[in-house]
Parts: C-alpha cells; sequence; structure tokens
C-alpha cells in the first residue's frame, strides 16, 4: 500500500468543530499512536479516518459494532461478508462451513477465548466483548487497523499480549489510546490531539511518558 | 392539579363523553333482561361440550383462518416493511388497517362468495398494513453500528441478514405472537358474516337459546387462546402453518363472473351506471352523505368517545385487581382470570351477547367496548405499578392507589387510552352490524338491499375516520409527550 495523505479533515457536532481543519501524512508501515486528553477528538478523528478511506480497513470502534443476538463466531465471521456470495452467508448464518469455524476458532485460540464460539454477544463481558471486535478486525485483515481504545476494558498482560498481536499483524496502524506507556510501547509514531488540532507527531522513540503529559 | 395538561386533557375528553351520553340512545329494551343474563350466566358454568358436532370443527376452523390469514398478512407487512419510507406505501398501508377484518369479509363475499379465500384475505389484507407499520419501526430501531463496520462489499441482503434482523428478531417474535392470539379473535368473529369459524356456531346457539352450547364454546375459546404459549411452539409453527390451509373447509366454490360484476358493474355508482353522468352523481352522493354517511360519522363519534372514556374508568377500576400491591396472591389470581376473560373475548362477541340480553340500544355495545379495552389496558397499568418499588413506609389502601400508583402510571395509561382510540372507533363503526346506527349499519343495509356502490362509498367514509382519529390519537400523544410501546 502506498499510504494515505488525508488533508482537509474536520467535523462538527451542532454546529461546533470539534475537529480540524487539519491534515495528516500516513506512510506504509506507520504505527501512529493518537494521544489526548478525553474529548479532544480522538474517536471522531478515526470516524473521519474511516471514511476517507472508503472503510477499506479493520475497524475496532470504541462501542465495538458487535450484534448482540448473534453468536461469538457469527460476529468474528462478519469482518470477511464481502468475500463470499450471498448463499454463503446466509447459509453461514443457519451452518457454518467447517473451514471458516476452524480459522474463526484458531483466531480465538489467540485471544485464549475459545469456549465461548457459540455464546451470543449479549451474554460477554464487557473484555470478553472487546476482544470479539479485535478478532473480527484481525479476521477481516484490511491493509491498515483503526482502532479507537481497543484494550480499555483489558486487564494489563490480556492488553500487552493483545497489542503485540495487532503489531505484528498489521503493518500500517492508527490507535487511539489514552494510555500514554502504552502508546510509547507499541506505536512507532505519536499524533498527539488537542483541541482538534494536532498538537505533535513525533517518532516514539524520541518521546518519553512527561513529553506527553503536557497535552493533559 | 387541574393546570397539569394530562389531567386537563382527561376533563376535556370526559366532559365530551357526558355531553355525549346526552345525545346516544342508552336503554335496555329487553322485556326480562335480569332472567335472560341469568339463564346465560347458567349456561356458561353448565357447559355442555358434547351437544353438536359442529364445535370441534369450528374450532379447528377458527384457528386454520388465523393462521393462513396471519402467516400471510406477516409476510406480505415484512416485504411492505422494507419499502415503508416510500409515502404511497404508507398510505396504502393506513388505508388498508383503517378497514375492520369484518368490511373486508363483506366485501371479499360478495364476490368470492364463501370460499376460504374470503375469510382469509378479510385476515390477511388488514394485518399485513399493521404488521408493516409495527415491522418497520422494529426494525428502524435496530443498532446502526454493526452496519457500519461492515467491510465495503458486503451485499445489501447479506448486510440486513447480519446486522437487523438478529437485533430485531426477538420483538419482531413477540409482536408476531400477539398478533397471531388478535388473528384468533378476528377469525372467530368472522363466524357472524356466515364463515365456518367459532361466531356462526355461537350465534346459532344463542338464537336456539340453547346457552350452555354457547357456554362451552365461549369456555374452548378461552382456553384456546389461555394455552397459546404451550401449543404455540417455535418448532411447531412451520408444521402448523403448512397444515392450516388443509383445513379451511371446502366452502363454495368461486364464480368469476360475480368478480368480473362486482369490480364492472356493482361498485359503480349507480348514476354513472345507469349513464346519468356526472350530473345525477352529485344529487345521488348528497342523498348518501346526508342520510348514511352524516347519521353514521355521529353515531360512531359518540359512542367512540362514550366508550374512550368507559375504557378508562374501567382501566383504572381493574388495575389493582391484579398489581401486587393489593391484596394476596388468591385475590391477585382471581383478578388475573377475570381480566384475561375481559380481554379475550372480542369486542364483538361481548356486543352481540350483550345486546341479545338487553335488546338493542348504545348501551351493550359500549360496556362491551369498555369492558374488552379495559381488561387489557388494566393488565398493561397493572403489571407496570407490579415493578414499581414504593418506600416501605408507604401509604396503604386506598390511599396507596391514589397518591402512590395513579399519578405513576397516569401517563402510561393515557398513551396506551390514546393508542386504542383509533382501534376502539374501528370497532365502533362495525358493531353497527348488530343494528346499532354506526356506520356499520349503514354498510350493512346497503349491502342487504345490493347497492355495493353506496356500501363502498361508506367503507371508504370509514377508512377515512379511523384515519383522522389516528392521526389525532398520534398529535396528541406527541403534544403531552407519551411513549408507547406498538404491542397493546
Amino acid at each position: 500500500m502506498s499510504g494515505y495523505d488525508l488533508s482537509g479533515l474536520k467535523a462538527s457536532f451542532s454546529g461546533k468543530r470539534v475537529i480540524g481543519p487539519m491534515s495528516l501524512k500516513v506512510n506504509p508501515g506507520d504505527k501512529i499512536g493518537l494521544v489526548g486528553k478525553s474529548g479532544a477528538g480522538k474517536s471522531t478523528l478515526i470516524r473521519l479516518i474511516h471514511e476517507r478511506v472508503n472503510r477499506d480497513s479493520s475497524l475496532i470502534p470504541q462501542d465495538l459494532g458487535l450484534v448482540n443476538a448473534l453468536s461469538v463466531f457469527h460476529n468474528v465471521f462478519m469482518g470477511q461478508l464481502d468475500k463470499h456470495a450471498t448463499w454463503y452467508n446466509t447459509v453461514t448464518l443457519a451452518r457454518p462451513f467447517a473451514k471458516d469455524r476452524a480459522e474463526v476458532n484458531t483466531l480465538l485460540q489467540s485471544l485464549g477465548m475459545t469456549e465461548k464460539l457459540w455464546t451470543p454477544a449479549a451474554s460477554l463481558s464487557g473484555g470478553q466483548r472487546q476482544r470479539v471486535a479485535i478478532a473480527r478486525a484481525l479476521y477481516r485483515n484490511a491493509a491498515v487497523l483503526l482502532a479507537d481504545e481497543p484494550v480499555s476494558a483489558l486487564d494489563g498482560p490480556m492488553a500487552n499480549s493483545v497489542m503485540t498481536l495487532l503489531r505484528t499483524r498489521f503493518s500500517t496502524s492508527i490507535i487511539a489510546l489514552h494510555d500514554v506507556d502504552l502508546a510509547l510501547n507499541y506505536c512507532t509514531r505519536i499524533v498527539g490531539i488537542h483541541d482538534g488540532q494536532v498538537a505533535l507527531d513525533q517518532p516514539s522513540a524520541a518521546l518519553t511518558s512527561s513529553d506527553i503529559m503536557s497535552l493533559y | 392539579m387541574f393546570s397539569s395538561p394530562t389531567v386537563r386533557t382527561s376533563l376535556i375528553f370526559l366532559a365530551i363523553a357526558l355531553a355525549g351520553l346526552l345525545f346516544a340512545d342508552i336503554a335496555i329494551t329487553a322485556s326480562n333482561p335480569w332472567r335472560d343474563l341469568g339463564n346465560f350466566f347458567l349456561g356458561m358454568v353448565t357447559p355442555n361440550f358434547f351437544s353438536s358436532e359442529g364445535l370441534m370443527t369450528a374450532l379447528l376452523r377458527t384457528v386454520a383462518f388465523a393462521f393462513v390469514g396471519v402467516a400471510l398478512g406477516g409476510a406480505a407487512g415484512f416485504l411492505l416493511a422494507l419499502v415503508y419510507r416510500s409515502l404511497p406505501v404508507r398510505m396504502f398501508c393506513a388505508f388498508v388497517r383503517a378497514i375492520h377484518e369484518l368490511f373486508w369479509a363483506l366485501i371479499f363475499l360478495q364476490f368470492f362468495g364463501f370460499h376460504p379465500l374470503t375469510g382469509v384475505l378479510a385476515i390477511a389484507i388488514p394485518y399485513a398494513g399493521i404488521f408493516a407499520k409495527v415491522y418497520s419501526e422494529i426494525l428502524e430501531e435496530a443498532d446502526p453500528e454493526p452496519g457500519r463496520v461492515l467491510p465495503p462489499g458486503t451485499s445489501n441482503i447479506t448486510a440486513f441478514l447480519y446486522t437487523r434482523i438478529p437485533d430485531c428478531w426477538v420483538k419482531m417474535r413477540t409482536y408476531t405472537a400477539y398478533r397471531l392470539e388478535c388473528g384468533l379473535r378476528s377469525s372467530a368473529i368472522l363466524g357472524f358474516v356466515g364463515l365456518p369459524t367459532l361466531g356462526f356456531y355461537l350465534e346459532a346457539s344463542f338464537s336456539q337459546g340453547l346457552y350452555s352450547d354457547a357456554g362451552a364454546m365461549l369456555i374452548l375459546f378461552y382456553v384456546l387462546i389461555a394455552t397459546m404459549p404451550l401449543w404455540v411452539r417455535p418448532r411447531l409453527l412451520p408444521v402448523y402453518i403448512l397444515a392450516a390451509p388443509f383445513f379451511l373447509g371446502e366452502g363454495l366454490p368461486i364464480v368469476w363472473g360475480n368478480v368480473q360484476r362486482f369490480f364492472t358493474e356493482d361498485i359503480v355508482p349507480a348514476p354513472l351506471r345507469n349513464g346519468e353522468g356526472l350530473e345525477g352523481l352529485t344529487p345521488w352522493l348528497t342523498d348518501l352523505m346526508v342520510n348514511e354517511a352524516m347519521p353514521g360519522i355521529w353515531n360512531t363519534i359518540v359512542l367512540t368517545q362514550i366508550a374512550l372514556v368507559a375504557t378508562g374508568i374501567i382501566s383504572l377500576l381493574a388495575f389493582p385487581l391484579i398489581s401486587n400491591h393489593f391484596g394476596g396472591p388468591i385475590r391477585r389470581n382471581a383478578g388475573h382470570v377475570v381480566l384475561v376473560i375481559a380481554r379475550s373475548t372480542p369486542e364483538y362477541i361481548l356486543a352481540y351477547i350483550l345486546l341479545q340480553l338487553w335488546g338493542p340500544s348504545m348501551l351493550p355495545a359500549i360496556v362491551a367496548l369498555a369492558l374488552h379495552n379495559g381488561g387489557i389496558i388494566g393488565h398493561l397499568i397493572g403489571r407496570q405499578t407490579s415493578s414499581t418499588k414504593l418506600r416501605a413506609d408507604a401509604a396503604t389502601g386506598f390511599n396507596r392507589y391514589s397518591w402512590e400508583l395513579v399519578p405513576r402510571v397516569y401517563r402510561s395509561f393515557l398513551a396506551f387510552l390514546f393508542y386504542r382510540w383509533e382501534i376502539i372507533m374501528r370497532e365502533t363503526a362495525i358493531l353497527g352490524i348488530l343494528g346499532i346506527y354506526t356506520l356499520g349499519f349503514y354498510v350493512d343495509s346497503a349491502i342487504q338491499n345490493i347497492r355495493f356502490d353506496r356500501a363502498m362509498v361508506l367503507i371508504l367514509v370509514t377508512a377515512l375516520l379511523n384515519i383522522g382519529v389516528d392521526t389525532l390519537g398520534r398529535y396528541i400523544r406527541r403534544k403531552l409527550a407519551l411513549q408507547t410501546m406498538p404491542t397493546c
């Protein structure tokens, strides 16, 4: 992929400008950590970028976008609905094919929740729901990952292993994180957002957490 | 208290109903109403299940017509719900559901005759309009977020099946089950116009004074409805739906010449048919409006407004029967039985029975409408109060009723009442067939006199009146910010 040159990013809510106008150049291989205090516009920016790349990305929105009545398997399978014919998807809804079952199962193994394959999403805990959304993004396997606080409901070790997984599986990613240390450890570039503008854009190697704290 | 908009609205409606009482024809004209009522209750407690072999067939036909009608209506309604955004579709649905099942049956009888199709379509058509509206509301409430996350290039059908249907499934299933219960009631009353369902046998037993036979029929009908959760099972549904068309009975064959004549001659206004042209149409229409439509509309409105307020009063009196804030479990269970009977008996059957006992006037219709609709709203409000937690030292008895509970539930009570306003008016119009001078009376007389052109105009007037009241009810609910769910 050739990276993105995103310019003129802007958004308003009920007449009040919350983002931009701002520009962001994303190079292939960039692993961008979006930081900034809550309300700075990180979530809105993730949504804007998602629209800009014509939704051709693996997306983990903050409210996850799970279908509560469907099982974990089906929620993950939704990541590849575009790859199959309508009849195939319809049959899968009633009775999944063995090949897909195995694939999704392997994926869930890496997230430590195989035993929940047929549980409806509605009866999962917050952390489990988040991992289902992550599994869906992994299964989608797009060229770029857009994630909004993907590990906010996971405990420390699980959060680290999921971030490692995301780092290895996606060469390019833009992840909004409120945890500054996670951002420094797992991202190659830190973009700080303040009042809907880029207030900081540095390689993470050149930063310490105290540099970032000035944004808060 | 009198400055609150909900109280003011209630008082205005109460005043209208009291004024209506001055004009309403309310009387008991039967020579010995209490003896007849006593005989009827005697029949209810000494039911005769074995008198006629027709009883079981009637029950089977009632269930079969309900299943086929509701299944067809549900399928058509679902498809219409997908295109419900389009204004012509919305208007079409509003129009077909504004015409009562019995009116549809009367229309189809004229050209399909006593063919099973008449009963099936009489249920399926208005139900399709209702299903379309409610299904589209349910689908609109589905969470839009999962749809946004889908990969681009996902087909519309796939997206619909994965993100909309699962989210709406439970609500749609609950509503469809509720409609099936309504379908059983509709199917039963279709017997009153001659289809082979319960109403037909009920009318026959009554006219011969066989109260024990009638009692058996009513009891079986209550049992049928009360046991629905036991015999309507998701796994059995496909079996029922596939089998039902084979149990509709033979009926009489359709004479296609009648169908053609109905559309090309019968419903063409008389002046046009007789070549008098448009000049003849004005006096014809004026005569129809002044002598039939206007009195019909007036009586329908008067009766509706009285019945609406009576329904409200019955609801408020009835909800403590099942509320767990009053009395012990025995009294509450008895209350449940009373309310189940009140709401399972179709208004039409109640009105028919009371009319036989008390003689013709508006009174049987008012009592029937108030008992049936009051039973429904009382049940919903009672259930709502049971989930209300009061502080431990809250007042008891009548003070608890008037200070703690009624103020809490009054808004949803009004919401349900205004929601049912249109339903009460639909029923009021149809009760005219029993001989009360509402619009249904004039429709029925026009049909008896083989003047289908006049009947069609009067049915059209009835539909427009219903749409008007529905719109007014929605306006008042919005104005008072009253929320209601579709299942009531």
